[in-house]
């Protein structure tokens, strides 16, 4: 009774690779981003807010709410939801609006 | 729902200075209705910067409105609540690149303190240390310390609901006006509510106000004057105060119809810098123009570097009111007793409505207005022989051909 979604949907995906998220790899498929890749290494979270701190992660999942920013290969305010997962891309945790390079 | 309603004043316009108006009328005692096709702050209001300048006007009514008006807002954004609508007294500088525009802007400065402005030069060294990321090579600067900046959508939904003396209507777009059978206003007739009746109408319908005077038989020749403004993402402080070319003050006060930008930059407290200013005369066309965009964000570029490494997160575009003159119309209607008008602020609506709306309260209480002349606002100023008005005659709020006039109609478009 297996309900994994590949089977569902009968998906023939590529080869995996795995891109860099703080330091550690994390396994992504061709045409996946990098929030869906991050959510299925069981992370729900890689930012932080500007004025709480709190964390953040995906949210509404397609580009809207602007809740899963992350920094994708030096670039603060990516929006990890519509990113798309590369081979040996670094994402690291955005802290706050990510440009503690410009204070 | 057409149950008479009436009030002492109908305000058409929910943007800034419709509030401004409705607020300091309610405060005289006046029962209040303020009336938007649209939602609170869905025009001109929701679409500019909110600034609250004096450095970028000339010594005349203007700058004496602008005066007045900033001691207003420093009153009521201590009553809203300074976070609440995000006012921040950041204080504007303006730069110039060469000697020659530094000695002009220095004649400026030296006009607008005679007026009470306050204004300290500052020299090319010292810019930098008010600006880090201002870019080297200036001639020199003006810091303008009441230079000063609010959300101007929340400025305006929140002076709205400020004690719960105005009635509220969004939504209901004024179709046309009911005369009594000398010719004054009785109330306005709308979409959705029916008539309401009322004493005095304002028209603080902004960049719009054209075709609300249209439809009471009047006549004021406001037109849209088109500007853009380019958000980034949030960033640190990377940008202090206001800062601006010297040319904008020319830009702001052309004639011309064609492109003028120059470069405005401001960081805002919510993080994102706010990147203008272009003024064009293309009617009411909001198609996002790639080109000027482009433009606006090289001189931004051209004053601060640093953001040539950040991203634009969006771009919005709005269309001031502007009268031919520069000045906005705020007083009684020349032909039509019982219409007020309060618009026609082009570019400083926000800055100038505290002082607009109070000025408009007591004449609508009739008193006089007091500390300011208000003869260089007056809307009579732009009647012209024959045209005010053929039919100023319609009589007694039966339907007859205003019903099918639309706000939406303007009457400049395009000019």
């Amino acid at each position: 009774m297996s309900r994994d979604p590949f089977d569902l949907v009968r998906a023939r995906p590529e080869p995996g690779f795995t891109f860099d998220f703080d330091g550690a790899p994390v396994p992504a498929l061709p045409g996946q981003t990098v929030a869906a890749a991050l959510w299925a290494s069981g992370r729900m979270s890689w930012r932080s807010t500007r004025v709480g701190g709190r964390p953040r992660g995906a949210f509404c999942g397609m580009g809207v709410c602007f809740d899963c920013l992350v920094v994708l290969d030096g670039r603060p305010n990516t929006r990890a939801c519509l990113a798309p997962a590369t081979p040996g891309a670094q994402a690291t945790t955005q802290q706050g609006d990510g440009h503690d390079a410009l204070r | 729902m057409s149950e008479s309603r009436s009030w002492d004043v109908v305000v058409i316009g929910a943007g800034m200075v419709g509030a401004a108006c409705a607020h300091y009328a309610a405060a005289a005692g006046l029962r209040v209705a303020v009336v938007d096709r649209g939602s609170v702050a869905g025009g001109t209001t929701g679409a500019g910067e909110g600034n609250l300048l004096v450095s970028d006007k000339e010594p005349g009514p203007e700058l004496d409105l602008a005066q007045l008006s900033l001691r207003l807002w420093s009153d009521l954004a201590a009553e809203l609540g300074p976070d609440v609508v995000e006012f921040e007294a950041k204080g504007g500088l303006v730069v110039a690149s060469t000697e020659p525009g530094l000695i002009a802007l220095r004649r400026l400065m030296d006009d607008q303190t005679d007026c009470g402005v306050k204004a300290e030069e500052v020299s090319a060294e010292r810019l930098r240390e008010l600006e880090p990321h201002l870019a080297h090579g200036f001639a020199g600067g003006v810091r303008y310390p009441q230079d000063a900046q609010v959300q101007p959508a929340l400025a305006a939904a929140h002076l709205l609901r400020a004690g719960g003396a105005v009635e509220l209507l969004p939504d209901t777009e004024v179709t046309g006006f009911a005369l009594a059978p000398d010719g004054a206003v009785r109330g306005v007739r709308t979409a959705r509510a029916g008539t309401l009746s009322c004493g005095a109408v304002v028209n603080a319908a902004g960049t719009w106000g054209g075709a609300v005077a249209a439809l009471a038989g009047s006549h004021l020749p406001v037109l849209p004057r088109r500007g853009f403004v380019l958000v980034t993402e949030p960033l640190p402080r990377v940008v202090r105060h206001k800062v601006y070319a010297a040319d904008y003050v020319a830009d702001v006060a052309s004639g011309s119809a064609g492109l003028q930008s120059s470069g405005v930059v401001e960081g805002t407290a919510a993080g994102p810098v706010l990147i203008g200013a272009s003024r064009e005369r293309v009617g009411f066309d909001r198609t996002l123009s790639v080109p000027v965009l482009r433009r606006l964000a090289a001189q931004a570029v051209a004053l601060f570097p640093v953001l040539a490494q950040v991203r634009t997160l969006r771009a919005y575009r709005g269309f001031r009111p502007y009268l031919p003159d520069h000045l906005p119309a705020i007083g009684p209607d020349p032909v039509v007793p019982g219409l007020f008008h309060a618009c026609g602020h082009e570019g400083a609506g926000i800055g100038l409505a505290p002082a607009t709306g109070m000025l408009l309260a007591r004449l609508l209480c009739g008193q006089q207005p007091g500390e300011l002349d208000l003869s260089p606002f007056d809307p009579g100023r732009f009647a012209t022989s024959g045209s005010g008005d053929a039919n100023s005659g319609d009589t007694n709020g039966s339907d007859t051909n205003s019903s099918d006039m639309t706000a939406d109609h303007t009457t400049g478009e395009g000019l």
